[in-house]
């Protein structure tokens, strides 16, 4: 078996590549850290013969080496600028403290992985490695498993109330071979209410796993903006836990990498809870974005939204993965789920594949995926009343990515991320 | 004002000859109707005009005060004062009425040099002529012709003229769809924007809306060329007869 051998081989170098902790790990982490080694042993790296992986060819993600990638320089402020945030800043992966604000935030509890792992007993040992374990059926995340094994950079927080204002990773860029690996855990206690922000390139090839375990009636929301930096790569994950009548939602906006494939892994464990999982990606030229996602609905009255806009050009590609499995006592579930690109040439693709498998009787589910180009009706219609065509391609493309958008909740977010888009389009203009 | 002179056009996709050369002029200040027949090209002339693609120029030519219009993109003409009604205005959800309006209107100012209007200044206008068309302000903020009924996009196309006062107005069956009330009103908003300035060419199938809107001069148009031109008494002679009379007499 070729391709077998070929998997573990690659698991084998990638675990010689990245080096063990500094720090002499507690009881708990040293033993989350060796289940998931064995996980990642035993399932190999991540192959493009993987049915999992058809659409995206993992080699430069499990190369032992990072492949290079250039820093840009800043062009325009940082995502969030104007938001009030608690901003941990990280510098090709390695935390730093001096750019850093003080990690103080009430009915917040940050602290950085590397201590949490350090003590023998901790309360993230509920959460570390464990949502990211029940993640990997009925399909496995290598590089995941690969990311529990071996990172010791990232911050554990706990939040038992409701957060004044988000806490905000802010990964910079500065060494063009840097390979970063970062793991979050975030738990929040039964009511609690978080905002989690995240922007930058982080590395030239990045591997980051968050779990959040989100208790009953709490709410979690996540806003990422991927952007710059045209050569880096990325691997994501992300694996929540919802519990009774909480609520998760996530929107990422991707601009610009030459690779990033984001795995979104949501189980609902308790009733009546919701959960949005939301992207829109503008790729130009040398660009692949991959959406995975994965929600079980394993509980009453459920409720969850996929809707992924991808804009691609000048040989772009898009992939979206999106699958929702309601087991059989999971009545009264709605799920919906909508991928769409809109291709501005001949030499783009959108590859899509969304999945439905249901257990349950008494379910609402929809799904939809689209491709297209833009509409020269509506081209037109804006050109005859003076608005010159790529102003009104823009229009297009930003009302196409606006369902997406819509999705953050936060109106002063979702005015960033837009402005933003904005502003990448009135850069390339053509 | 405007000048169209032997115009031939065939669709681009295929070789089909749909205008066979159409003489027209429009002076400033005047209103001109042009009715006629099912597939007589009305239409095609109205896009062609305002730079619909699919559409091949084959002879003859279109000026707007001298200005080569056929050599302009869609945007330039409207700038140089060209402005379309649609007959079927186009839905675009995601792009909200306002920004519209107020994109358009800035570009124009923008390609003629002027200075573009603030937010506040814009508003202010806007909301001043919308209110004699009796659009709303939900309407305003809702996305461009998204859920509109046909009185409700019909007028919105007609706030879009008054909006970027076009010295060229082109209402390409305009009248089609809307009850005698809205139609009372879109006519109300195109005799509201007649001056010495500005000019219209009318596109109709029926007498009824030139009632409301005045023609100086009505043209009967078929198979691709203006059989024949008179005064508005030419509108109420199809009304009474059709159209076979006319193209028998001109056979």
């Amino acid at each position: 078996m070729a391709v077998a051998q070929a998997k573990y081989d690659a698991a084998e170098a990638l675990i010689q590549a990245f080096p063990d902790p500094s720090f002499k790990t507690g009881k708990w982490a040293t033993e989350a850290r060796a289940r998931a080694l064995a996980t990642f042993r035993s399932q190999g790296a991540p192959h493009r013969f993987d049915e999992y992986w058809k659409f995206t060819n993992p080699a430069t993600l499990i190369d032992p080496v990072a492949p290079k990638a250039s820093v840009f320089e800043e062009s325009s402020g940082r995502p969030f600028s104007d938001i009030d945030r608690v901003m941990l800043v990280f510098v090709d992966g390695v935390f730093n403290p001096e750019q850093s604000d003080d990690p103080t935030l009430a009915g917040v509890e940050i602290e950085p992985l590397s201590e949490a792992m350090q003590a023998d007993i901790h309360w993230a040992s509920s959460v570390y490695g464990v949502l990211e374990a029940s993640g990997q059926q009925p399909v496995h995340r290598p590089l995941a498993a690969l990311n529990t094994a071996k990172a010791c950079s990232g911050f554990v927080i706990r939040v038992t109330g409701k957060a004044s204002k988000p806490v905000a990773f802010n990964y910079l860029h500065q060494d063009e071979h840097s390979d970063a690996m970062i793991h979050h855990v975030i738990k929040l206690e039964e009511g609690a209410d978080l905002t989690v922000l995240e922007n930058g390139p982080a590395a030239a090839r990045f591997n980051k796993v968050i779990e959040i375990d989100v208790g009953d009636r709490a709410a979690f929301h996540h806003v990422r903006a991927q952007g710059r930096d045209h050569e880096r790569r990325a691997v994501t994950h992300l694996f929540a836990r919802l519990g009774r009548e909480s609520s998760f939602k996530s929107f990422t906006m991707t601009v610009n990498g030459v690779l990033t494939r984001n795995e979104a892994v949501i189980e609902f464990t308790g009733d009546d809870a919701h959960a949005t999982v939301a992207a829109a990606s503008v790729g130009d030229g040398d660009f692949h974005n991959d959406n995975t996602v994965f929600i079980t609905h394993d509980a009453v009255n459920c409720e969850s939204r996929q809707v992924f806009k991808k804009v691609l050009r000048n040989g772009a590609t898009g992939v979206f993965q999106g699958k929702i499995l309601v087991k059989p006592d999971a009545q009264k579930t709605d799920g919906y789920q909508i991928s769409q690109a809109l291709l501005l040439d001949e030499d783009s693709n959108f590859l899509a594949k969304p999945e439905l498998e249901i257990y349950a009787d008494d379910v609402a589910c929809s799904h939809g995926s689209t491709c297209g180009a833009l509409d020269e009706t509506a081209l037109f219609y804006l050109t005859s009343r003076g608005i010159p065509r790529v102003d009104a391609q823009n229009m297009l493309v930003l009302a196409f990515l606006a369902e997406a958008i819509a999705e953050i909740e936060d109106e002063a977010l979702g005015h960033d991320i837009q402005s933003r888009l904005e502003r990448w389009m009135e850069r390339r203009r053509t | 004002m405007l000048k169209i002179s032997n115009l031939h056009v065939a669709l681009e996709e295929e070789d089909k000859q749909i205008l066979k050369g159409v003489n027209l002029e429009v002076p400033a200040g005047s209103v001109h109707a042009i009715m006629g027949p099912n597939g007589s090209g009305k239409s095609t002339l109205s896009y062609v005009l305002s730079g619909k693609d699919g559409y091949k120029v084959t002879d003859g030519s279109a000026t707007l005060d001298g200005a080569d219009l056929l050599d302009m993109e869609p945007e330039e003409r409207a700038a140089a004062g060209l402005f379309l009604a649609f007959q079927y205005p186009v839905e675009i959800p995601g792009v909200g009425n306002m920004t519209f309006l107020r994109t358009a209107v800035n570009s124009q100012r923008k390609a003629r040099g002027e200075e573009e209007l603030s937010a506040a200044e814009f508003l202010k206008v806007v909301r001043e002529k919308a209110k004699s068309l009796k659009i709303d302000a939900e309407m305003l903020k809702r996305p461009v012709n998204v859920g509109f009924s046909g009185g409700e996009k019909k007028r919105n196309e007609i706030l879009q003229m008054a909006m970027l006062e076009p010295k060229m107005c082109i209402l390409d069956e305009t009248d089609s769809g809307l009850d005698v009330d809205a139609m009372k009103l879109v006519a109300e908003g195109v005799n509201a924007l007649r001056s010495e300035g500005r000019s219209f060419l009318v596109i109709t199938h029926y007498q009824r809306l030139l009632d409301h809107i005045q023609p100086d001069v009505v043209h009967i148009m078929a198979d691709g060329r203006i059989v024949k031109s008179g005064g508005p008494e030419l509108a109420l002679e199809v009304e009474h007869n059709g159209y076979a009379d006319i193209l028998a007499e001109v056979a």
